[in-house]
Protein backbone atom coordinates (compact mmCIF):
# COMPACT_ATOMS: atom_id res chain seq x y z
CA UNK A 1 0.00 0.00 0.00
CA UNK A 2 2.04 2.94 1.24
CA UNK A 3 5.79 3.05 1.36
CA UNK A 4 5.69 3.86 5.03
CA UNK A 5 4.00 1.83 7.69
CA UNK A 6 0.95 3.01 9.53
CA UNK A 7 2.90 3.66 12.68
CA UNK A 8 5.53 5.64 10.83
CA UNK A 9 2.76 7.64 9.23
CA UNK A 10 1.20 8.28 12.60
CA UNK A 11 4.47 9.62 13.92
CA UNK A 12 5.10 11.77 10.87
CA UNK A 13 1.81 13.60 10.80
CA UNK A 14 2.32 16.25 13.42
CA UNK A 15 3.78 18.82 11.05
CA UNK A 16 0.95 18.43 8.57
CA UNK A 17 -1.87 18.96 10.98
CA UNK A 18 -4.20 21.89 10.86
CA UNK A 19 -6.21 22.16 14.00
CA UNK A 20 -9.43 24.06 13.45
CA UNK A 21 -11.29 23.72 16.71
CA UNK A 22 -8.93 24.53 19.52
CA UNK A 23 -9.90 22.77 22.71
CA UNK A 24 -7.18 23.10 25.23
CA UNK A 25 -5.22 20.00 26.03
CA UNK A 26 -6.90 18.00 23.32
CA UNK A 27 -5.89 20.40 20.60
CA UNK A 28 -2.40 20.60 22.02
CA UNK A 29 -2.10 16.84 21.92
CA UNK A 30 -3.22 16.82 18.31
CA UNK A 31 -0.75 19.50 17.29
CA UNK A 32 2.21 17.80 18.88
CA UNK A 33 1.18 14.44 17.56
CA UNK A 34 1.52 12.89 20.96
CA UNK A 35 -1.03 10.35 22.08
CA UNK A 36 -3.99 12.25 23.47
CA UNK A 37 -4.97 10.91 26.84
CA UNK A 38 -8.44 9.45 26.82
CA UNK A 39 -9.93 11.87 29.38
CA UNK A 40 -8.64 14.81 27.36
CA UNK A 41 -10.08 13.35 24.17
CA UNK A 42 -13.44 12.93 25.75
CA UNK A 43 -13.36 16.41 27.25
CA UNK A 44 -13.72 18.35 24.04
CA UNK A 45 -14.35 18.29 20.34
CA UNK A 46 -11.46 17.52 18.03
CA UNK A 47 -11.53 19.15 14.64
CA UNK A 48 -8.54 18.75 12.37
CA UNK A 49 -7.53 18.23 8.78
CA UNK A 50 -5.41 15.15 8.36
CA UNK A 51 -4.03 14.14 4.97
CA UNK A 52 -6.60 16.40 3.37
CA UNK A 53 -9.57 14.91 5.22
CA UNK A 54 -11.54 16.64 7.96
CA UNK A 55 -11.74 14.65 11.17
CA UNK A 56 -14.28 15.71 13.79
CA UNK A 57 -14.66 13.91 17.07
CA UNK A 58 -17.59 14.95 19.21
CA UNK A 59 -17.78 13.59 22.75
CA UNK A 60 -20.86 11.61 23.61
CA UNK A 61 -22.04 14.30 25.99
CA UNK A 62 -21.73 16.91 23.24
CA UNK A 63 -24.82 15.89 21.37
CA UNK A 64 -23.55 13.08 19.18
CA UNK A 65 -26.44 11.00 17.94
CA UNK A 66 -25.00 7.66 18.89
CA UNK A 67 -27.65 5.51 20.39
CA UNK A 68 -30.21 2.97 19.47
CA UNK A 69 -30.59 3.97 15.84
CA UNK A 70 -28.29 1.31 14.47
CA UNK A 71 -29.01 -1.87 16.27
CA UNK A 72 -29.49 -0.83 19.84
CA UNK A 73 -26.24 -2.44 20.96
CA UNK A 74 -24.19 0.72 21.00
CA UNK A 75 -23.45 1.51 24.61
CA UNK A 76 -23.74 5.12 25.70
CA UNK A 77 -20.62 7.17 26.19
CA UNK A 78 -18.98 6.74 22.81
CA UNK A 79 -17.88 9.79 20.85
CA UNK A 80 -19.15 10.48 17.36
CA UNK A 81 -16.27 10.29 14.88
CA UNK A 82 -16.82 12.01 11.53
CA UNK A 83 -14.57 11.95 8.46
CA UNK A 84 -15.59 14.66 6.01
CA UNK A 85 -18.95 14.68 7.74
CA UNK A 86 -19.60 10.94 7.45
CA UNK A 87 -19.82 8.94 10.64
CA UNK A 88 -17.24 6.26 11.31
CA UNK A 89 -18.53 3.36 13.39
CA UNK A 90 -16.23 3.06 16.39
CA UNK A 91 -16.08 0.83 19.41
CA UNK A 92 -14.10 0.82 22.65
CA UNK A 93 -12.58 -2.39 23.97
CA UNK A 94 -12.61 -3.42 27.59
CA UNK A 95 -8.93 -2.50 27.95
CA UNK A 96 -9.65 1.07 26.79
CA UNK A 97 -8.32 0.63 23.24
CA UNK A 98 -10.37 1.50 20.19
CA UNK A 99 -11.35 -0.05 16.87
CA UNK A 100 -13.45 1.13 13.93
CA UNK A 101 -15.38 -0.57 11.18
CA UNK A 102 -12.51 0.03 8.74
CA UNK A 103 -9.83 -1.19 11.17
CA UNK A 104 -11.74 -3.80 13.06
CA UNK A 105 -9.02 -6.26 14.01
CA UNK A 106 -6.35 -3.80 15.11
CA UNK A 107 -6.55 -1.63 18.20
CA UNK A 108 -5.68 2.05 18.65
CA UNK A 109 -5.00 4.09 21.76
CA UNK A 110 -7.78 6.64 21.26
CA UNK A 111 -10.42 7.99 18.89
CA UNK A 112 -7.99 10.36 17.17
CA UNK A 113 -5.35 7.75 16.23
CA UNK A 114 -8.28 5.57 15.21
CA UNK A 115 -9.73 8.27 12.97
CA UNK A 116 -6.33 8.99 11.41
CA UNK A 117 -5.84 5.29 10.72
CA UNK A 118 -9.23 5.28 9.02
CA UNK A 119 -8.19 8.22 6.84
CA UNK A 120 -5.08 6.33 5.75
CA UNK A 121 -7.09 3.19 5.11
CA UNK A 122 -9.68 5.07 3.06
CA UNK A 123 -7.07 6.47 0.62
CA UNK A 124 -9.45 9.26 -0.30
CA UNK A 125 -12.65 7.18 -0.42
CA UNK A 126 -15.78 8.37 1.35
CA UNK A 127 -17.45 6.48 4.14
CA UNK A 128 -20.93 5.22 3.37
CA UNK A 129 -23.79 5.57 5.86
CA UNK A 130 -23.53 3.10 8.68
CA UNK A 131 -25.42 -0.12 8.30
CA UNK A 132 -26.25 -2.66 10.92
CA UNK A 133 -28.51 -5.55 11.57
CA UNK B 1 -19.36 -36.57 4.23
CA UNK B 2 -17.64 -33.26 3.62
CA UNK B 3 -13.87 -33.33 3.96
CA UNK B 4 -12.20 -29.99 4.49
CA UNK B 5 -8.72 -29.94 2.98
CA UNK B 6 -5.68 -27.78 3.28
CA UNK B 7 -5.92 -25.28 0.42
CA UNK B 8 -2.32 -26.03 -0.51
CA UNK B 9 -3.22 -29.60 -1.40
CA UNK B 10 -6.19 -28.84 -3.68
CA UNK B 11 -6.03 -30.02 -7.26
CA UNK B 12 -6.52 -27.58 -10.10
CA UNK B 13 -9.98 -28.99 -10.63
CA UNK B 14 -10.89 -28.53 -6.95
CA UNK B 15 -9.72 -24.92 -7.10
CA UNK B 16 -11.77 -24.31 -10.25
CA UNK B 17 -14.88 -25.82 -8.66
CA UNK B 18 -14.50 -23.79 -5.46
CA UNK B 19 -13.98 -20.54 -7.37
CA UNK B 20 -16.92 -21.27 -9.68
CA UNK B 21 -19.22 -21.90 -6.73
CA UNK B 22 -18.11 -18.65 -5.08
CA UNK B 23 -18.78 -16.70 -8.26
CA UNK B 24 -22.22 -18.27 -8.60
CA UNK B 25 -23.18 -17.36 -5.02
CA UNK B 26 -21.97 -13.85 -5.74
CA UNK B 27 -23.97 -13.65 -8.97
CA UNK B 28 -27.21 -14.65 -7.26
CA UNK B 29 -26.79 -12.21 -4.37
CA UNK B 30 -26.55 -14.97 -1.79
CA UNK B 31 -22.91 -14.23 -1.07
CA UNK B 32 -23.50 -10.63 -0.09
CA UNK B 33 -26.07 -11.61 2.51
CA UNK B 34 -23.30 -13.40 4.39
CA UNK B 35 -21.22 -10.24 4.31
CA UNK B 36 -24.14 -8.22 5.64
CA UNK B 37 -24.74 -10.68 8.47
CA UNK B 38 -21.10 -10.66 9.52
CA UNK B 39 -20.86 -6.88 9.52
CA UNK B 40 -24.05 -6.59 11.53
CA UNK B 41 -22.64 -8.78 14.23
CA UNK B 42 -19.20 -7.23 14.24
CA UNK B 43 -20.72 -3.78 14.78
CA UNK B 44 -23.20 -5.05 17.34
CA UNK B 45 -20.95 -7.28 19.46
CA UNK B 46 -19.56 -5.20 22.32
CA UNK B 47 -17.46 -6.02 25.36
CA UNK B 48 -20.00 -4.50 27.72
CA UNK B 49 -23.22 -5.56 25.98
CA UNK B 50 -24.67 -8.45 24.03
CA UNK B 51 -21.93 -10.30 22.16
CA UNK B 52 -22.37 -13.36 20.02
CA UNK B 53 -20.17 -13.50 16.94
CA UNK B 54 -17.00 -11.94 18.28
CA UNK B 55 -15.13 -11.02 21.47
CA UNK B 56 -17.04 -13.66 23.38
CA UNK B 57 -17.01 -17.41 24.06
CA UNK B 58 -19.38 -18.03 21.15
CA UNK B 59 -16.85 -16.61 18.66
CA UNK B 60 -15.89 -20.20 17.79
CA UNK B 61 -19.30 -21.94 17.65
CA UNK B 62 -20.84 -18.88 15.94
CA UNK B 63 -18.27 -18.95 13.16
CA UNK B 64 -18.53 -22.75 12.91
CA UNK B 65 -22.27 -22.38 12.27
CA UNK B 66 -21.71 -19.43 9.94
CA UNK B 67 -19.22 -21.44 7.87
CA UNK B 68 -21.54 -24.45 7.81
CA UNK B 69 -24.29 -22.30 6.37
CA UNK B 70 -21.92 -20.86 3.79
CA UNK B 71 -20.55 -24.28 2.87
CA UNK B 72 -24.11 -25.58 2.44
CA UNK B 73 -24.78 -22.68 0.06
CA UNK B 74 -21.66 -23.60 -1.93
CA UNK B 75 -22.74 -27.24 -2.03
CA UNK B 76 -26.17 -26.25 -3.31
CA UNK B 77 -24.26 -24.93 -6.33
CA UNK B 78 -21.77 -27.81 -6.54
CA UNK B 79 -22.08 -30.76 -4.14
CA UNK B 80 -18.42 -31.65 -4.63
CA UNK B 81 -17.18 -28.45 -3.00
CA UNK B 82 -15.96 -28.22 0.59
CA UNK B 83 -14.40 -25.25 2.36
CA UNK B 84 -10.62 -25.44 2.21
CA UNK B 85 -8.57 -24.13 5.11
CA UNK B 86 -5.52 -21.85 4.94
CA UNK B 87 -2.78 -22.84 7.36
CA UNK B 88 -1.11 -19.45 7.50
CA UNK B 89 1.67 -20.82 9.73
CA UNK B 90 2.87 -22.81 6.71
CA UNK B 91 1.78 -20.75 3.69
CA UNK B 92 2.94 -17.47 5.07
CA UNK B 93 4.08 -15.29 2.19
CA UNK B 94 2.42 -13.45 -0.68
CA UNK B 95 4.16 -15.96 -2.99
CA UNK B 96 2.03 -18.84 -1.72
CA UNK B 97 -0.01 -20.65 -4.37
CA UNK B 98 -3.07 -19.43 -2.46
CA UNK B 99 -2.51 -16.00 -4.00
CA UNK B 100 -1.86 -17.22 -7.56
CA UNK B 101 -4.04 -16.04 -10.43
CA UNK B 102 -5.70 -19.48 -10.70
CA UNK B 103 -7.03 -19.26 -7.15
CA UNK B 104 -7.55 -16.09 -5.10
CA UNK B 105 -5.33 -13.68 -7.01
CA UNK B 106 -2.58 -11.66 -5.37
CA UNK B 107 -2.05 -8.52 -3.36
CA UNK B 108 -3.36 -5.11 -4.37
CA UNK B 109 -1.46 -2.50 -6.31
CA UNK B 110 0.26 0.25 -4.37
CA UNK B 111 -1.85 3.15 -5.59
CA UNK B 112 -5.26 2.05 -4.36
CA UNK B 113 -4.93 -1.48 -3.03
CA UNK B 114 -6.91 -2.91 -5.92
CA UNK B 115 -6.45 -6.63 -6.66
CA UNK B 116 -5.71 -6.86 -10.38
CA UNK B 117 -5.39 -10.57 -11.07
CA UNK B 118 -7.37 -13.73 -10.38
CA UNK B 119 -11.10 -14.46 -10.54
CA UNK B 120 -12.04 -11.80 -7.98
CA UNK B 121 -10.35 -8.82 -9.63
CA UNK B 122 -12.79 -5.99 -10.29
CA UNK B 123 -12.12 -5.97 -14.03
CA UNK B 124 -13.62 -9.45 -14.39
CA UNK B 125 -17.00 -7.88 -13.70
CA UNK B 126 -17.89 -10.77 -11.42
CA UNK B 127 -16.81 -9.51 -8.02
CA UNK B 128 -18.18 -6.09 -7.23
CA UNK B 129 -17.96 -5.16 -3.55
CA UNK B 130 -21.57 -4.27 -2.83
CA UNK B 131 -21.72 -4.51 0.98
CA UNK B 132 -19.15 -1.93 1.89
CA UNK B 133 -18.24 0.68 4.45
CA UNK B 134 -16.78 3.14 1.96
CA UNK B 135 -17.20 4.08 -1.67
CA UNK B 136 -14.75 1.59 -3.16
CA UNK B 137 -16.36 -1.29 -5.03
CA UNK B 138 -13.20 -3.26 -5.94
CA UNK B 139 -11.54 -5.98 -3.88
CA UNK B 140 -8.48 -4.66 -2.08
CA UNK B 141 -5.56 -6.32 -0.33
CA UNK B 142 -2.22 -5.25 1.08
CA UNK B 143 -0.59 -8.55 1.97
CA UNK B 144 1.97 -8.14 4.73
CA UNK B 145 1.60 -4.36 4.99
CA UNK B 146 -0.51 -3.73 8.09
CA UNK B 147 1.60 -6.24 9.98
CA UNK B 148 4.76 -7.88 8.67
CA UNK B 149 4.46 -11.47 9.88
CA UNK B 150 1.74 -14.06 10.07
CA UNK B 151 1.62 -16.11 13.27
CA UNK B 152 4.14 -18.91 13.53
CA UNK B 153 3.50 -22.56 14.35
CA UNK B 154 5.20 -22.01 17.72
CA UNK B 155 2.80 -19.17 18.51
CA UNK B 156 -0.14 -21.36 17.56
CA UNK B 157 1.13 -24.22 19.69
CA UNK B 158 1.47 -21.92 22.69
CA UNK B 159 -2.17 -20.90 22.33
CA UNK B 160 -3.31 -24.50 21.86
CA UNK B 161 -1.58 -25.31 25.15
CA UNK B 162 -3.90 -22.99 27.10
CA UNK B 163 -6.08 -25.44 29.04
CA UNK B 164 -9.15 -23.32 29.82
CA UNK B 165 -11.62 -22.52 27.04
CA UNK B 166 -12.59 -19.02 28.18
CA UNK B 167 -12.81 -16.93 31.32
CA UNK B 168 -14.75 -14.07 32.87
CA UNK B 169 -15.42 -11.35 31.85
CA UNK B 170 -16.00 -13.34 28.64
CA UNK B 171 -14.89 -10.57 26.29
CA UNK B 172 -11.80 -9.10 24.62
CA UNK B 173 -10.01 -8.81 27.97
CA UNK B 174 -10.43 -12.47 28.92
CA UNK B 175 -7.71 -14.98 29.59
CA UNK B 176 -8.15 -18.46 28.19
CA UNK B 177 -7.88 -20.22 24.84
CA UNK B 178 -10.70 -18.49 22.97
CA UNK B 179 -9.43 -14.95 23.40
CA UNK B 180 -5.82 -15.92 22.72
CA UNK B 181 -6.96 -17.57 19.50
CA UNK B 182 -9.23 -14.68 18.58
CA UNK B 183 -6.26 -12.42 19.21
CA UNK B 184 -7.36 -9.61 21.50
CA UNK B 185 -4.73 -10.76 23.99
CA UNK B 186 -1.39 -12.47 23.72
CA UNK B 187 0.50 -13.30 20.54
CA UNK B 188 -2.59 -12.44 18.46
CA UNK B 189 -3.57 -15.14 15.98
CA UNK B 190 -6.94 -14.64 14.26
CA UNK B 191 -7.04 -10.84 14.37
CA UNK B 192 -3.49 -10.54 13.08
CA UNK B 193 -4.25 -12.57 9.98
CA UNK B 194 -7.08 -10.19 9.09
CA UNK B 195 -4.66 -7.28 9.43
CA UNK B 196 -1.92 -9.06 7.42
CA UNK B 197 -4.26 -9.53 4.46
CA UNK B 198 -5.46 -5.92 4.63
CA UNK B 199 -8.10 -4.40 2.35
CA UNK B 200 -11.64 -5.46 3.11
CA UNK B 201 -10.28 -8.33 5.25
CA UNK B 202 -9.21 -5.75 7.86
CA UNK B 203 -12.72 -4.29 8.09
CA UNK B 204 -16.13 -5.30 9.38
CA UNK B 205 -17.07 -6.46 5.87
CA UNK B 206 -14.16 -8.93 5.79
CA UNK B 207 -16.14 -11.78 4.12
CA UNK B 208 -15.95 -9.71 0.93
CA UNK B 209 -12.58 -11.41 0.43
CA UNK B 210 -13.00 -15.15 -0.22
CA UNK B 211 -9.93 -15.82 1.90
CA UNK B 212 -12.15 -15.03 4.89
CA UNK B 213 -13.66 -18.52 4.66
CA UNK B 214 -10.31 -20.28 4.44
CA UNK B 215 -8.92 -18.26 7.35
CA UNK B 216 -11.90 -19.12 9.50
CA UNK B 217 -11.87 -22.76 8.39
CA UNK B 218 -8.35 -22.94 9.83
CA UNK B 219 -9.37 -21.14 13.04
CA UNK B 220 -12.17 -23.70 13.26
CA UNK B 221 -9.68 -26.54 12.79
CA UNK B 222 -7.53 -25.09 15.58
CA UNK B 223 -10.56 -25.29 17.87
CA UNK B 224 -10.87 -28.98 16.98
CA UNK B 225 -7.14 -29.44 17.58
CA UNK B 226 -7.48 -27.76 20.97
CA UNK B 227 -10.40 -30.04 21.91
CA UNK B 228 -8.28 -33.08 21.08
CA UNK B 229 -5.47 -31.74 23.24
CA UNK B 230 -7.78 -30.95 26.17
CA UNK B 231 -10.60 -33.51 26.06
CA UNK B 232 -11.63 -32.71 29.62
CA UNK B 233 -11.95 -28.96 29.04
CA UNK B 234 -15.54 -27.90 28.38
CA UNK B 235 -17.00 -24.91 26.58
CA UNK B 236 -17.51 -22.12 29.08
CA UNK B 237 -19.56 -20.51 30.52
CA UNK B 238 -22.02 -23.24 31.43
CA UNK B 239 -25.00 -21.07 32.30
CA UNK B 240 -26.56 -17.92 33.67
CA UNK B 241 -24.19 -15.38 32.15
CA UNK B 242 -25.68 -12.00 31.14
CA UNK B 243 -25.00 -10.81 27.55
CA UNK B 244 -23.07 -14.00 26.78
CA UNK B 245 -24.06 -17.23 25.01
CA UNK B 246 -23.84 -20.04 27.56
CA UNK B 247 -23.36 -23.66 26.51
CA UNK B 248 -27.04 -24.35 25.87
CA UNK B 249 -28.25 -20.85 24.96
CA UNK B 250 -29.32 -20.33 21.36
CA UNK B 251 -27.25 -18.10 19.13
CA UNK B 252 -28.53 -15.28 16.96
CA UNK B 253 -29.26 -15.01 14.07
CA UNK B 254 -30.35 -18.63 13.78
CA UNK B 255 -31.97 -18.92 17.23
CA UNK B 256 -32.19 -22.69 16.89
CA UNK B 257 -28.57 -23.68 17.47
CA UNK B 258 -26.47 -23.65 20.64
CA UNK B 259 -22.73 -23.90 21.28
CA UNK B 260 -23.41 -27.43 22.56
CA UNK B 261 -24.70 -28.35 19.10
CA UNK B 262 -21.47 -27.14 17.52
CA UNK B 263 -18.89 -28.84 19.75
CA UNK B 264 -18.31 -31.91 17.59
CA UNK B 265 -17.35 -30.92 14.05
CA UNK B 266 -17.44 -34.57 12.92
CA UNK B 267 -21.23 -34.39 12.88
CA UNK B 268 -20.82 -32.09 9.87
CA UNK B 269 -17.40 -32.63 8.26
CA UNK B 270 -13.97 -34.03 8.85
CA UNK B 271 -10.56 -32.60 8.13
CA UNK B 272 -8.00 -34.12 5.81
CA UNK B 273 -5.87 -34.39 8.93
CA UNK B 274 -8.03 -35.12 11.93
CA UNK B 275 -6.62 -34.17 15.31
CA UNK B 276 -5.40 -37.06 17.42
CA UNK B 277 -6.81 -37.03 20.95
CA UNK B 278 -4.25 -36.50 23.66
CA UNK B 279 -5.86 -38.84 26.18
CA UNK B 280 -6.73 -42.50 25.73
CA UNK B 281 -10.38 -43.39 26.01
CA UNK B 282 -13.54 -44.07 24.11
CA UNK B 283 -13.16 -40.99 21.97
CA UNK B 284 -9.75 -42.10 20.77
CA UNK B 285 -10.89 -45.24 19.01
CA UNK B 286 -12.20 -43.80 15.77
CA UNK B 287 -11.21 -40.44 14.46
Amino acid sequence: MNKITRRQALGATAGALTVLGLAGATAHAAVTGSRPARPATLAGTIDEVYQGRRIRIVPASGGGDHGGHHGGHQPPGLPTVLIDGRELHVMQNADGSWISVVNHYETYSGPLPLARAAVRELQGASLVPMGGM
Amino acid sequence: MTIRKNQASLTSEEKRAFVAALLELKRTGRYDRFVTTHNGFIMGDTDSGDRVGHRSPSFLPWHRRFLLEFEAALQAVDPSVALPYWDWTADRTARSSLWAADFLGGTGRARDGQVLDGPFAYATGKWEIAVRVDGRSYLRRALGTGVAQLPTRAEVDAVLAVPVYDAAPWNSSSGGFRNALEGWRGANLHNRVHVWVGGQMATGVSPNDPVFWMHHAFIDKLWADWQALHPQSPYLPAGGTPNVVDLTDTMRPWNDVTPADMLDHRKFYTFDTEPVPAAAGAAASQR
